[in-house]
């Protein structure tokens, strides 16, 4: 582990001299708040989106945040807008949105879904993705499934299965296998499920 | 460890802080008391409105606007089509009442600034510490000969969503079957830029199946717009754009498409070039700053320059102007962009009243343009501030439009996201 606070003396006293050379507005810095202002438009007042397909980001984990915005950045993961508007920041400034949506409670919305698609769901979710997703999909370091909007999780699954978007490590041995044992409408199911869990809540705060 | 344990440490700021008081900066007795109006309720007042009580709920905010429900002019071509109802782009104001905004009901005449003021219609005055000021624009009416806003009643302009709008729909379904409508296209700027080929597009949309022979034709005193090559790519694949039958024609100024006069008794349109006339025109004039901007005194030009650090207007000091009738170059006049300044300007007042420094500020603009079911394309940038030279620069290599070889399946997409974009500010905005 090393210590980000730690720094030795010399590359201070550096840091100080090009401080004091430059003129302050070259040291713009917006705010991770004020940064993640500029997101409410499309994904909602503080990250939770009203939908219908704009991901939540509300209560993201700050390191799952910071990837996907650099796939982005890199063109890695496909988007139709996120990788134009994620090339305007840098890693600083990803860090500041991302902990500022990391703290905001996660706001759902009840949608529309098939209920017996949803049942399936739930049981093709704890037998192939719950190792990872844990707790039914809950908002934590594998992203936020349940309770998230189903166009943007169909979108997702889609772009996984084209090759559009690169699996996550073991993700694409499990959606293969749920595939061949139980059909292509497997995923639908799994999308139904999630997708009706609007009041999925965590262990560990008071959403 | 310190040997100061948290009693001594809580002690020690307050006596730091009546210390503050006693010098001159007694913040904390002030604070319960700063008035902020909010003249405006489009989509820089609402959003300032809310984020001000959001970032300081000790400030007192009170909203003043002249129509009782709020009717969006973005996803308002959606009318025209008949994918949308007028009532699924009206609201009301009570979300932003549960923030603890006082909404009042009443034309503002004038801000004083020498006073703070704000002068109503109904004869209210309303003092403040920083008033906030999002008028939107107005036409200039003087610039086609012949239409004014008794005759724009029956040759709707329709950019201000509301009764035009249902005019437009209901004379393009009653024109006959192979009818002609006239879109004349403002020159720049003006809010929305994309506005009229995308209303062109959702004209087509509706035309397509019950009037398929129609024509749209726009007449533009430009000779490039907004998203043209994206408009020009879905208008050839869903409206025979470029070829002989043509649903969608767009005629720029080198072709003859400035419109000089209007003979609204045989809606015939006097060109530079040559007349046209048509079944159903919609003229969208030349614009400049809302009414309340010139009557406050804070427009140089056509629109009114601010700080672009606060949006505090350069020419009166505590008043800060938002949105369509600020110039806030390079962004350009749409409901995200007023959403994006309405933050900065909302946090730097609340720093303001804090004696706080002002922060950098952070701008987005995205906007969307439906052309069919299946066809969205997009504009997106995200901003700083040239501070030295006040101007908002896109931030490089960032932003742009949706690349013109996107996938169905990605246009399709953006249909979705057009949608969840016009949810999100809505709410972000009233609720």
């Amino acid at each position: 582990m090393h210590n980000e606070n730690t720094m030795n003396p010399k590359a201070c006293a550096l840091l100080f001299a090009i401080l004091a050379l430059f003129p302050v507005t070259l040291l713009a810095a917006p705010t991770g708040q004020a940064l993640a202002f500029t997101c409410a438009g499309c994904h909602g007042t503080d990250g939770s989106s009203v939908g219908p397909s704009s991901p939540s980001i509300a209560g993201m984990d700050p390191d799952v945040f910071i990837d996907v915005m650099k796939g982005y950045q890199q063109d890695k993961r496909n988007s139709t807008i996120m990788n134009r508007i994620a090339k305007g920041y840098t890693e600083e400034q990803l860090k500041g949105m991302a902990w500022f949506f990391a703290k905001q409670p996660l706001r759902l919305k009840p949608q529309q879904h098939d209920p017996q698609l949803a049942e399936r769901g739930k049981k093709l979710h704890n037998q192939y993705c719950e190792k990872c997703h844990e707790n039914g999909g809950v908002r934590g370091d594998a992203g936020t499934l349940a309770g998230q909007w189903m166009p943007y999780l169909e979108y997702s699954m889609t772009d996984y299965i084209s090759g559009l978007r690169p699996y996550p490590r073991k993700m694409q041995r499990k959606v293969d296998a749920v595939i061949e044992a139980e059909g292509a409408d497997a995923v639908e199911a799994l999308i139904h499920y999630y997708s009706s869990q609007h009041e999925a809540k965590r262990d560990d705060n008071n959403e | 460890m310190s040997k100061y344990n948290r009693r001594d440490f809580i002690r020690c700021s307050a006596g730091m802080t009546l210390a503050a008081g006693s010098l001159g900066f007694p913040t904390l007795l002030l604070a319960a008391t700063r008035k902020v109006v909010v003249v405006g309720g489009g989509v820089g007042g609402c959003t300032a409105a809310k984020y001000l009580r959001k970032l300081d709920p000790n400030i007192e905010v009170t909203l003043i606007e002249t129509k009782k429900t709020y009717t969006s002019c973005f996803m308002s071509n959606e009318v025209l089509s008949g994918d949308r109802t007028l009532d699924s782009i009206t609201f009301d104001y009570e979300g932003l009442k549960r923030h603890g905004v006082k909404i009042v009901i009443d034309s503002v005449t004038a801000i004083d600034p020498a006073a703070k003021s704000v002068a109503t219609e109904g004869g209210d005055t309303f003092s403040y510490d920083a008033c906030v000021v999002s008028p939107g624009v107005d036409f200039k009416w003087d610039a086609i000969d012949g239409y004014d806003e008794e005759v724009a009643e029956e040759i709707p302009h329709a950019w201000f969503a509301g009764p035009q709008t249902v005019t437009l729909k209901n004379q393009i379904r009653a024109m006959p079957e192979g009818g002609k409508v006239i879109i004349v296209a403002p020159p720049n700027p003006y809010k929305c830029p994309p506005g009229p080929y995308e209303r062109a597009a959702q004209i087509a949309m509706y035309c397509k199946h019950h009037k398929p022979r129609a024509k749209i034709i726009i007449l533009d005193p430009k000779d490039a717009f907004s998203k043209q090559g994206l408009f020009t790519q879905g208008w050839s694949k869903y409206y025979g754009y470029g070829t002989e039958n043509a649903m969608i024609e767009w005629v720029g100024a080198a072709g003859g498409g400035v419109v000089e006069a209007l003979d609204p008794s045989t809606r015939t349109l006097e060109g530079e070039v040559e007349d046209f006339t048509a079944d159903v025109i919609n003229i969208i004039p030349p614009q400049k700053a809302g009414k309340v901007a010139y009557a406050s005194d804070l427009v140089d030009g056509d629109w009114c320059p601010v700080d672009k650090l606060t949006f505090e207007s350069t020419l009166h000091k505590d008043v800060y102007v938002l949105g369509d009738a600020s110039s806030a170059a390079k962004m350009p006049k749409s409901a995200y962009a007023a959403n994006s300044q309405a933050k900065v300007a909302a946090a730097a007042i609340v720093a303001r009243f804090n004696d706080l420094p002002v922060g950098d500020p952070t701008f987005v603009n995205t906007c969307y343009s439906i052309l069919s079911h299946e066809h969205g394309i997009s504009v997106a940038a995200v901003y700083s501030l040239d501070r030295a030279n006040n101007m908002i620069l896109p931030v490089k290599g960032s932003g742009g439009l949706s690349p013109m070889d996107a996938s169905d399946i990605q246009r399709k997409r953006e249909v979705s996201y057009a949608h969840s974009w016009f949810k999100n500010v809505i709410n972000d905005m009233l609720e």
